[in-house]
């Protein structure tokens, strides 16, 4: 079982207990395996999806998580629009679990959120992503899937690439990745990493060839449109030339390098649609992951005598 | 907290008298009569006086606070004049000047009149500050003149800054002709724009958008400039960081019409505070880091602070128990300021309290021209009687305020006040 009653953020979360969730992780992925795909686990059980932010694939991968584990679900999707003008957050999340549930999975454009709920709520809390702030199974689900393609994570060398100052993935996987002893370097336009970042005990290096000759793997962080011309980024162009992983690049380094990415991509932008589609890219395997990872999440903290609560 | 009227003849005796105009702390008697300051000294009281024990506290001139938001008119459920005199006498102030920021704003001399008649009302004496332009907006100047006639102190458009220079200028210039100060909230919007806390180490891991000490310290600089280029008063509020006190000091060394102020929370919290993302913290300007606070407290020891004031600023629990991005900036301060700044100030980094005590009342009451030399035979009474060393915890039975955003709900204080004494009554805390 875990320490901690919820899953808010990888920040200070036990080594231990991240070993726990990705060893778990893959018992669920044999299941997953199986031609009946479902177990009993959380029968009985009741997660809500609450979604205040538009999600595709993490809402769908907790949501088939939670189908594979015999959970009942519902969802609730919401703008946070809707927020604003009148009902607060309390009182939504008050009224959720007031029809007796057990777990809430949270997705909200607000840095922070998910512990706001905490302390509105009793019932377990899985933050699938709080603004700028974390997105906790992502990184649970990009550690499975690096310790699955090279069987250790101590000593590994990972480049994050991208946009990091507005990315919860890259933070989650910096705090996960150092608590697990792998080594992390930043790159992107300095214009989109944080000031502070080496304070979180990782290198920034503005040269992506120095960072793939470097790196055992890279996570390469989508970059949105939105960003361009906005003062942060002149073009695509210029990204591209700088940052994009293309064949060209890659072909010039001559070694075996693991890409990542957690979707969804922009290809032609931050990668080429060829690295993306070719062997070294592990990108439908983080998928499939996503779910086993979540799927060991949700047992792990749902799964025991967690009555009690021990947060 | 119970207020009764002043008898005839009061005497406060067998306390410590800390004069902050002559520095001295001794002991004596305070004779107070008809709510007039009659003798200092050893007093023997008459038959029919109320004695009143202060033995073990000290007794001082009333605080006075150049800067709080009382939201009257417009948000008087956050706070009215009356409920923030309340707040203040909790805190031992006698005084206080409210900025012009309500709703609508202090921007005309009718609305300064209202606050005025409004204020005569209330157990303190109450100053409005006026707004520097017409609705806050930074394009039109206000009557300044008409508005200094019907009693404004000073002029500001806080809660915003002046930003666009050429304005600034306009201000300063034009305020010179009455020898008042100009109060601008300083932090540079470009630099700010969606910045919510400190950038640093800890904005990083809360995923927060941040901005640099340089949003403030940017606009200081420069509004220290144009005080130089016009001969006007400056008065810099709620200084937060390190290079803003640097530049404040360097200044001050040529030019003797800057005063600067320090709140207590900048004080007494750092970014580090915030890692639980308590709204309640959330402030402008933020809470700076270790490195900020430390050159703050210098600040005040070195004298590049002038005064304390608390920049009460109240707002409904509705209002900050939303997240973290929603909620509006600022806190109350007025009750837990003394326990705070003299835990920090004086037990922790060894300042005289006769210091801190003139941060707390001769020196705002000679930034705004208020009488200040309140232990002369024959002014009215504006005291402040508290404990220097009683260590307490603040709670949320201590505020008075209509608001109850305060961080130290919690805290650890040391110093409590016991007594306020104005406009011919006595506020006893217990």
């Amino acid at each position: 079982m875990l320490q901690q009653k919820h899953l808010l953020g990888l920040e200070g979360y036990p080594a231990e207990d991240i070993q726990t969730i990705i060893d778990t992780a893959f018992t669920f992925r044999e299941v997953l395996d199986r031609p009946i795909k479902k177990v009993p686990s959380l029968q009985g059980k009741t997660i809500v999806n609450l979604f205040f932010e538009n999600s595709t694939r993490t809402r769908i991968s907790f949501e088939l998580a939670q189908k594979r584990l015999s959970a009942d679900t519902v969802n609730f999707s919401a703008s946070t629009s809707s927020l604003k003008k009148g009902e607060t957050f309390k009182d939504t999340a008050q009224n959720i679990e007031a029809m007796k549930i057990d777990a809430v999975v949270m997705r909200h454009p607000t840095p922070g959120a998910s512990l706001h709920l905490t302390q509105h709520i009793n019932s377990i809390v899985i933050n699938a992503g709080d603004g700028t702030h974390e997105h906790p199974t992502q990184a649970i689900l990009d550690m499975t899937s690096l310790q699955e393609k090279f069987g250790y994570l101590k000593g590994l060398k990972v480049g994050i690439i991208g946009d990091i100052s507005h990315s919860r993935v890259a933070l989650s996987n910096i705090h996960g990745l150092k608590t697990m002893g792998a080594e992390v370097t930043l790159c992107g336009p300095s214009t989109l990493i944080p000031p502070f970042a080496e304070d979180l005990g990782v290198s920034v290096n503005y040269n992506v060839d120095e960072v793939i000759e470097w790196a055992d793997a890279l996570n390469v962080l989508r970059i949105q449109r939105e960003r361009m011309g906005g003062g942060l980024l002149p073009s695509v162009r210029e990204y591209r030339n700088l940052f994009g992983i293309t064949t060209e690049r890659l072909s010039m380094h001559k070694k075996e390098i693991v890409i990542m990415h957690p979707g969804p991509m922009n290809r032609g932008v931050e990668i080429d649609s060829s690295v993306a589609d070719s062997d070294q890219a592990i990108i439908l395997d983080q998928v499939l992951n996503g779910v086993a990872s979540r799927m060991a999440i949700l047992y792990l903290l749902l799964g025991g005598k967690q009555e009690e609560g021990n947060s | 907290m119970k207020t009764t009227k002043l008898k005839k003849q009061v005497v406060l005796k067998g306390g410590m008298i800390l004069d902050p105009i002559n520095e001295t702390l001794k002991k004596g008697d305070v004779l107070i009569e008809n709510g007039r300051m009659k003798s200092i000294g050893e007093v023997t009281p008459s038959k029919s006086a109320d004695v009143i024990d202060c033995s073990g506290l000290i007794v001082t001139h009333g605080f006075c606070d150049i800067h709080v938001h009382f939201r009257e008119p417009g948000r008087e459920d956050k706070e009215t004049l009356d409920s923030g005199s309340m707040a203040a006498l909790a805190g031992g102030f006698t005084r206080v000047c409210v900025m012009p920021n309500t709703d609508p704003p202090l921007d005309s001399p009718e609305s300064i009149r209202y606050t005025i008649d409004r204020g005569e009302e209330c157990p303190i004496h109450i100053h409005p500050i006026g707004a520097i332009t017409k609705s806050q907006d930074g394009k039109e100047l206000t009557e300044m003149g008409a508005m200094l006639s019907e009693g404004a102190v000073a002029f500001s458009d806080d809660g915003l800054p002046v930003t666009d220079t050429g304005m600034m200028r306009n201000a300063l210039e034009y305020a010179t002709m009455f020898d008042v100060p100009i109060i601008n909230h300083a932090e540079d919007l470009c630099l700010k724009k969606d910045g919510v806390m400190h950038e640093g180490k800890i904005s990083t891991q809360l995923g927060l958008p941040a901005s640099p000490g340089i949003t403030e310290s940017n606009m200081v600089h420069r509004d220290l400039e144009l005080t130089e280029l016009t001969g006007a008063r400056l008065h810099v509020p709620h200084v937060s960081s390190a290079k803003s006190t640097d530049y404040i000091r360097q200044m001050k060394k040529s030019n003797n019409k800057i005063t600067a102020e320090v709140t207590p929370h900048h004080l007494f919290f750092t970014d580090e505070d915030l890692i639980t993302y308590n709204t309640d913290l959330k402030v402008a300007p933020p809470i700076r880091t270790q490195a900020d606070q430390k050159a703050l407290i210098k600040g005040v020891k070195d004298g590049t602070f002038d005064c304390i004031a608390t920049d009460h600023a109240p707002h409904t629990i509705e209002e900050k128990e939303g997240t973290f991005d929603l909620a509006p900036f600022g806190m109350i301060g007025l009750e837990s300021c003394f326990g705070a700044v003299n835990r920090v100030l004086v037990k922790e980094n060894k300042l005289n309290i006769i210091r801190l005590i003139q941060m707390l009342s001769v020196n705002p009451r000679k930034i705004m021209g208020f009488e200040t030399d309140l232990f002369t035979n024959g002014n009215p009474v504006e005291l402040t009687i508290f404990d220097p060393n009683k260590k307490w915890t603040f709670k949320k039975s201590d505020i008075y305020s209509r608001s109850h955003n305060s961080p130290y709900i919690g805290e650890a204080l040391i110093g409590r006040i016991r007594a306020t004494i104005v406009k011919g009554h006595i506020t006893a805390l217990v």
